[in-house]
């Protein structure tokens, strides 16, 4: 589903904050990336979705080469942090505004709320309050849900499980799970959570200052050798 | 202690990111600071010989309207003066008492620009009447009474802060007792004048103001104190959010999508909010021109001029802005399957909406006869034609992230109004002025309404082509864009 090539980025002053040689994530793949504070995990993130230049190599998304054609965009869906949310609307609005972007109807949007209403705890719908206003982990949970809107192949999420408390950590475990079930939806998630990301990823890549240092299918020893690898 | 402050302040007012971009709204602050210095220094200076000219006796007469002055003072405050709790929150854990804290603060609007301009006024003022054989030390006393009202002033605006109710109360109170002297039903200066005056009779009386500074600043104190946690006075302020549909721009498809949000967004944000105000602001500004009070602008050109203003106001302060104003959430923009086509076309529509908008608003102006209206309706024609796409055009550079939350304070650093972007439309105004005026001298003042109405059909017939040009711009300028933003302010 996702091929990248020779990919870099190094900034103005010579930085160079990554480099990725050959990845390839096969659809439908749990991708787990983890890695330190700077090991470039939202670098890569921004890279697949055209939002930085790379300076050197591709990515491929579905063939789509994603900095000279948009056409990925309508099956790739991407929670970053809260710049991908409208402050100004409510949880209501911003979601059927994203169905209507993916060209789902109300009653699509209404039915995967309806869905999800568990993991939203009885905290965002309905709450009179806009996005601005809620806290950080209902923000994140908004984030969250509107990424599934009109079922998209690809899912990019950037530290899911920060920020948010245990009950719903283990509630978005269950999504992601059930996400990947199927083998159509390629979930992406970063981040600094070890043994989350083990329980939800069959596969875990560790980024060290740019670089891929590890590329594991999970076991039940993955954490483990995570653990040992990060313990300095 | 109050070093470290004041090293603080410095420091952010250096590093704010905007300060680079706003260096030219620094200055033409700077000279607005220097103009009101000078109109006072001329008013302190003049006033006295001018009152006298006019057969009023000048020291009464000063101490009558004082009261409006003081009055008027404290609308500017109330508006333009920040309140010092912003950068307080990172202070409070750290090892500083908080009456340190609240004393800087308040001591902090004590130096502010809005007190001591009045002493460009009382000075001279006050060195005239001591010209004019009053008593040099009850002037003093007097002079000394003013500026303790002026600090009453100050802290009065410290605590009515925020509270509308109060503010507009008394405005609207002292409105009325103007009117109610306008009439001469009843005249309050009876009872304040000989107030003020006492001050120059009874030195003794200026321990009352001070009394009263004491007073003021007690109550700012404790109400600071009392309020420095973060469920109080520092608490953000959350509206209660309506959720609003509007049903009936589904039929216009992906376009209904982006005007709904962006209807949403005029409404919901403060900085936006302002604009929506300028631009109704606009529509009077053409008065100026069409009664002809001012003879400078008693002239076809400028009466041209006024069209294009008074219809496209909400197109130039809005339309600058495309897409800053969905700076908080481009990532996610750019993210989404979104045309570019569509995202330009909504926002041209809400620019067309508002100037028609301000077009049947400004049908009043129909008192002044049919052609000042239908200059302003070709005005209208040239704004939707031509001025649309240039100020897209424009905007497409524009890379200032908006905080659309931001800003009661429209003016200074905020940017809401900023004379800068005022200065880049200056030549969306020129050309219409100079095709009126070619009409109007060469042929008649109906074949000049009839070249800018034609520039402006022209324009919009090379709509599809200046949309695709801005595209490209916005393609080609996409990561920069997302860079720039992702600054805040």
């Amino acid at each position: 589903m996702i091929q990248v090539n020779n990919l870099s980025k190094t900034y103005n002053n010579g930085v160079q904050v990554l480099n990725i040689e050959n990845l390839e994530i096969p659809k439908g793949q749990s991708f787990g990336l983890v890695g330190n504070n700077g090991a470039g995990k939202t670098t890569f993130f921004s890279l697949l979705l055209d939002l930085i230049q790379p300076s050197t190599g591709k990515i491929l998304n579905n063939g789509i080469q994603v900095n000279t054609s948009e056409s990925w965009k309508p099956f790739t869906s991407a929670f970053i942090d809260e710049s991908f949310l409208i402050g100004y609307l409510t949880a209501e609005e911003y979601f059927y505004f994203i169905g209507d972007l993916r060209k789902q109807n109300k009653a699509d949007v209404d039915a995967l709320l309806q869905k999800h209403e568990e993991f939203f705890n009885g905290e965002i719908l309905n709450k009179k309050k806009y996005l601005r206003d809620l806290s950080k982990g209902n923000q994140k949970k908004v984030g969250i849900i509107a990424t599934l809107i009109g079922n998209p192949e690809v899912v990019i999420l950037d530290e899911p499980f920060a920020n948010l408390d245990p009950t719903t950590v283990s509630r978005l475990k269950k999504i992601i799970k059930e996400l990947t079930q199927s083998k159509n939806t390629t979930v992406l998630i970063s981040s600094h959570d070890l043994m989350h990301t083990v329980e939800v990823c069959e596969r875990i890549v560790a980024l060290h200052l740019g670089q891929v240092v590890k590329d594991i299918q999970s076991t039940s020893e993955t954490l483990q050798e995570l653990e040992s690898f990060f313990a300095v | 202690m109050i070093k470290n402050f004041i090293k603080l302040e410095w420091k952010s007012f250096l590093r704010s990111a905007s300060f680079g971009s706003n260096v030219v709204m620094k200055i033409f602050m700077v000279l607005g600071a220097l103009y009101f210095m000078a109109i006072f220094l001329l008013l302190g200076f003049a006033s006295y010989p001018l009152l006298q000219d006019s057969g009023l006796p000048p020291f009464p007469t000063v101490n009558k309207y004082l009261i409006y002055f003081f009055v008027l003072d404290l609308v500017v405050r109330y508006f333009l003066q920040k309140m010092p709790v912003l950068n307080i929150k990172p202070l409070l854990v750290l090892p500083i008492s908080r009456s340190k804290i609240v004393n800087y603060c308040l001591g902090k609007t004590a130096v502010s620009f809005f007190n001591w301009v009045h002493i460009f006024f009382f000075v001279p003022f006050s060195i005239m009447l001591i010209k004019n054989n009053f008593n040099t030390l009850e002037v003093f006393t007097w002079m000394i009474g003013m500026f303790f009202i002026v600090y009453i002033n100050n802290f009065i605006n410290v605590l009515i802060n925020n509270k509308d109710v109060v503010f507009y109360s008394v405005v609207a109170t002292v409105g009325l007792l103007g009117v109610a002297q306008y009439y001469q039903w009843f005249d309050v200066t009876l009872y304040t004048a000989p107030f003020f005056e006492s001050f120059y009779h009874k030195p003794y009386m200026v321990l009352f103001p001070l009394l009263l500074i004491a007073l003021l600043y007690y109550f700012a104190y404790q109400y600071f104190a009392s309020n420095l946690n973060l469920d109080e006075g520092l608490a953000s302020k959350s509206e209660i959010a309506k959720t609003e549909d509007f049903t009936f721009l589904d039929q216009f498809g992906t376009l209904g999508t982006f005007l709904k949000n962006d209807i949403r967004m005029l409404k919901r944000n403060k900085r936006s909010r302002t604009t929506l105000i300028m631009s109704v602001l606009f529509v009077f500004y053409g008065l100026l021109f069409y009664t002809n009070s001012i003879e400078a602008y008693n002239n076809p050109a400028m009466r041209a001029f006024a069209g294009i203003f008074v219809s496209g106001g909400f197109l130039f302060t809005f339309g600058q802005f495309v897409p800053s104003w969905d700076s908080a959430y481009y990532q996610l923009m750019m993210s989404q399957n979104i045309q570019y086509k569509d995202y330009l076309a909504s926002k041209w529509w809400l620019m067309v909406i508002g100037t028609v908008l301000s077009t049947i608003l400004a049908s009043f102006y129909l008192y002044f006869g049919l052609e000042t209206y239908l200059l302003i309706v070709v005005g209208a024609i040239f704004n939707i034609g031509v001025n649309s796409h240039l100020v897209m055009l424009g905007g497409a550079f524009v890379k200032t992230p908006i905080d659309l939350s931001s800003s009661k304070q429209a003016f200074g650093d905020k940017q809401a109004f900023n004379l800068k972007t005022l200065l880049i439309s200056l030549p969306k105004l020129v050309l219409p002025m100079a095709l009126y005026a070619l009409g109007y001298y060469l042929f008649s003042p109906n074949i000049g309404l009839l070249f800018v109405a034609l520039a402006g059909v022209l324009g919009f017939a090379f709509k599809d082509y200046v949309f695709t040009k801005i595209e490209s711009i916005y393609k080609t300028e996409k990561y920069s864009t997302i860079a720039s933003y992702k600054q805040k302010n």
